[in-house]
């Protein structure tokens, strides 16, 4: 995957070839060395477990080759969830994080007093691990015999009905999970947009200012598009990683994802790996490649796009 | 449209948080731009000169004054209703838009009985592009363009929308020097056409000098001197005016006026009437110099530059308060300058007095030194 290694190259012809390119591959020895051994060749092998049907990893056996690991995963109804799982996470994470992180992004970028001071508390959650905030989350939200939760308790006060987030419907664990993973993924967008506004110089609004450009028209017509390289990154980024979710979930419903119904993708992985129902390494192969398949095609789609909008 | 400042005075907090005290960056200023002339706001960096523009254009608010367009006062009304076009000095096109895009921009702003068609925009930005011969380049981007293109597109953006009064902020600085030359031939040429007031800063003197209806010079924040160009070069009213304009600069000496004469040195250059005696700071413009055998100012020789109609000569002389003199003579009268030392008659009109303290200047009749002796 990392072939950009094979572009630094030289290839410049003042000085002809082969000594040089000797030279070279000496140079990349020790990251070819390290990327074959830690990248390549389990990503091969991966590749290899997931055609081979009935492997066992004690014996170091197979029955045959072919696709049922594939047919398998893709009729497993734990699967089918995951993926149902993993696509409502990507669908509405990625859109409502970065657009959320470009509101705070221009609040903290508009204000001048304590701009500091936000700019670090935005960027607070960052630096706090994931499942301490998950812990977080399900004093929040969870039901107890002795408290409904902080979350229920205001919904009362509204005088809305009690739901059970974390063991309750799955759109309420939904929810959670969908809230909590957007809370998680902000501080760095916000961090990122933050720079990226403050780098639109000046002149540009300046300029805009004495055209009488309205406010709103200044952001769709100027900001946005200045801004545009940093927002496609964000959602790039940001579809790749919520379909490579996993941690987010355990954080807040345990390890036994399958019987909560809100495991992921790589969950799945897990679980076929070493879980419970575990020690399917063929099963795993099979649903990581699918996972891999899904987010090559999404990010090619996203990268086509971005290169047609992001003009300059 | 004319412009009226008055009393116009900005300051600014000191970036310095510990002092109270503030940055005034536009000191109590007074002036008018007639209307339809192109005036070239002149002073060193750092002066107030881009204050002032942004003042005038409404993108900074004044601590105390008023200014006026017409008889309208627009002191307290924001940028986008002044009725400006403004060119930044880094243009501030921008640069995801196209040329044509760009130059439509201020037009889609339009609100109101002000709104125009796609056909009256598209007819009115052609137009704009024409005057600035850039019709060819509408579907570029600003990055597939030249300076000078970049610096025509920021100017027909800034015209597209009839402003009342253009602004420009060192409209030349960023381009090479033979585009400078041309780029302000240009500048004359639109401002002459369209007849918009203009403003224009610029820390180069000749640029300010070769294309101004008028200049106001400024320094540190207070205007020095306003007037027609020429008028400003030779009628100077202090030292630093006298300083700041021109090519080469004036040389400055250290003199003094007695008995009814002026006198570098031992020598008594020209004759005073009109000042009173004592220690003056005299300068003299570099094409002051006749040089002559025998003549009043005698310095020592450093270099004789040929540069085809003129030759300048790089002298030195004890009382010279720059690091050398340098004189512009025409290069017939080159001959005969030679060896060691070289000797001057100066013109009156050349030489202009100041106080050494207050570096006014010191208004005086002076004459060449051989008229006196013959009375």
């Amino acid at each position: 995957m990392k072939t950009a290694y094979g572009r630094s190259l030289p290839r410049r012809k003042a000085r002809p070839g082969h000594k040089r390119g000797l030279k070279a591959w000496l140079y990349l020895l020790p990251a070819i060395l390290f990327l074959g051994f830690f990248m390549v060749y389990p990503l091969v092998d991966v590749l290899i477990y997931s055609f081979e049907e009935g492997y066992n990893s004690a014996s170091q056996t197979f029955l045959g080759v072919g696709t049922y690991n594939y047919s398998y995963v893709l009729h497993d109804p734990y699967f089918l969830q995951a993926v149902k799982n993993t696509f409502v996470l990507v669908i509405i994470t990625v859109p409502v994080s970065t657009g959320l992180a470009l509101l705070i992004s221009l609040g903290l970028n508009s204000i001048k007093k304590l701009k500091e001071l936000y700019q670090t508390v935005y960027f607070l959650p960052y630096v706090t691990n994931t499942l301490a905030v998950g812990l977080v989350f399900m004093i929040l939200f969870k039901k107890t015999p002795y408290t409904d939760g902080m979350v229920n308790l205001l919904i009362g006060l509204f005088g809305g009905k009690s739901v059970d987030f974390i063991d309750g419907p799955h759109w309420a664990k939904m929810f959670v999970l969908c809230f909590y993973t957007v809370w998680v993924v902000l501080p760095f967008k916000i961090l990122i947009l933050t720079s990226a506004l403050a780098s639109v110089k000046q002149d540009y609004y300046n300029a805009a200012k004495v055209d009488g450009t309205g406010k709103w028209r200044i952001f769709t017509r100027i900001t946005l598009p200045m801004i545009s390289p940093m927002i496609f990154y964000l959602v790039i980024t940001g579809f790749i990683g919520a379909f490579k979710a996993y941690s987010d979930a355990v954080a807040l419903f345990g390890t036994n994802l399958n019987a909560a119904g809100m495991n992921t993708i790589v969950g799945y992985v897990y679980d076929m790996l070493y879980g419970d129902s575990g020690g399917f390494p063929s099963y795993a192969s099979a649903a990581a490649l699918i996972l891999f398949a899904i987010v090559f095609t999404i990010t090619v789609i996203n990268l086509a796009i971005s290169r047609r909008r992001a003009i300059y | 449209m004319k412009v009226t400042l008055r009393e116009l005075t900005k300051e600014f907090p000191s970036r310095n948080k510990k002092s109270k005290e503030k940055v005034v960056a536009v000191n109590n200023f007074t002036f008018e731009i007639p209307d339809g002339k192109l005036v070239g706001l002149l002073g060193p960096s750092g002066c107030g000169k881009s204050t002032t523009l942004n003042l005038i254009s409404g993108l900074e608010k004044p601590t105390r004054g008023r200014v006026f367009f017409g008889e309208e006062d627009v002191t307290d009304l924001p940028p986008e209703v002044r009725g400006v076009g403004l060119v930044f000095q880094n243009y501030a096109l921008y640069p995801h838009m196209t040329v044509l895009q760009n130059i439509l921009f201020p037009l889609q702003n339009l609100k109101g009985d002000k709104k125009l068609t796609k056909e009256q925009m598209l007819q009115k930005a052609n137009e704009a592009a024409k005057l600035v011969q850039i019709g060819e380049l509408l579907e570029r981007r600003p990055s597939e363009l030249s300076g000078g293109q970049q610096q025509r597109v920021a100017i027909a953006r800034a015209l597209v929308k009839m402003p009342r009064i253009l602004l420009l902020d060192e409209p030349l600085s960023n381009l090479d020097a033979r585009l400078r030359l041309q780029t302000r031939e240009e500048l004359r040429r639109i401002q002459r056409e369209t007849g918009i007031t203009t403003v224009f800063v610029t820390h180069d003197q000749e640029e300010a000098m070769s294309i101004s209806d008028m200049i106001v010079v400024m320094r540190s924040g207070v205007l020095e001197q306003l007037g027609l160009p020429q008028d400003v070069y030779d009628d100077p009213e202090n030292l630093f005016v006298a300083k700041f304009l021109g090519t080469p600069p004036i040389n400055v000496f250290a003199g003094e006026v007695k008995n009814g004469g002026l006198y570098i040195g031992k020598q008594r250059v020209l004759s005073v009437r009109g000042a009173g005696d004592g220690s003056v700071t005299v300068g003299i413009r570099p094409e002051g110099f006749i040089p002559r055998e025998g003549g009043a100012l005698t310095c020592g020789l450093t270099a004789v530059e040929v540069m085809g109609r003129d030759t300048s000569v790089v002298c030195t002389h004890p009382n010279s308060l720059n690091s050398g003199i340098r004189a512009i003579i025409s290069s017939e009268s080159r001959h005969g300058v030679g060896g060691d030392t070289v000797s001057f008659d100066l013109k009156p009109s050349k030489v202009h007095l100041f106080g050494v303290v207050n570096e006014n200047r010191i208004r005086a009749e002076l004459t060449p030194p051989e008229s006196e002796a013959g009375a």
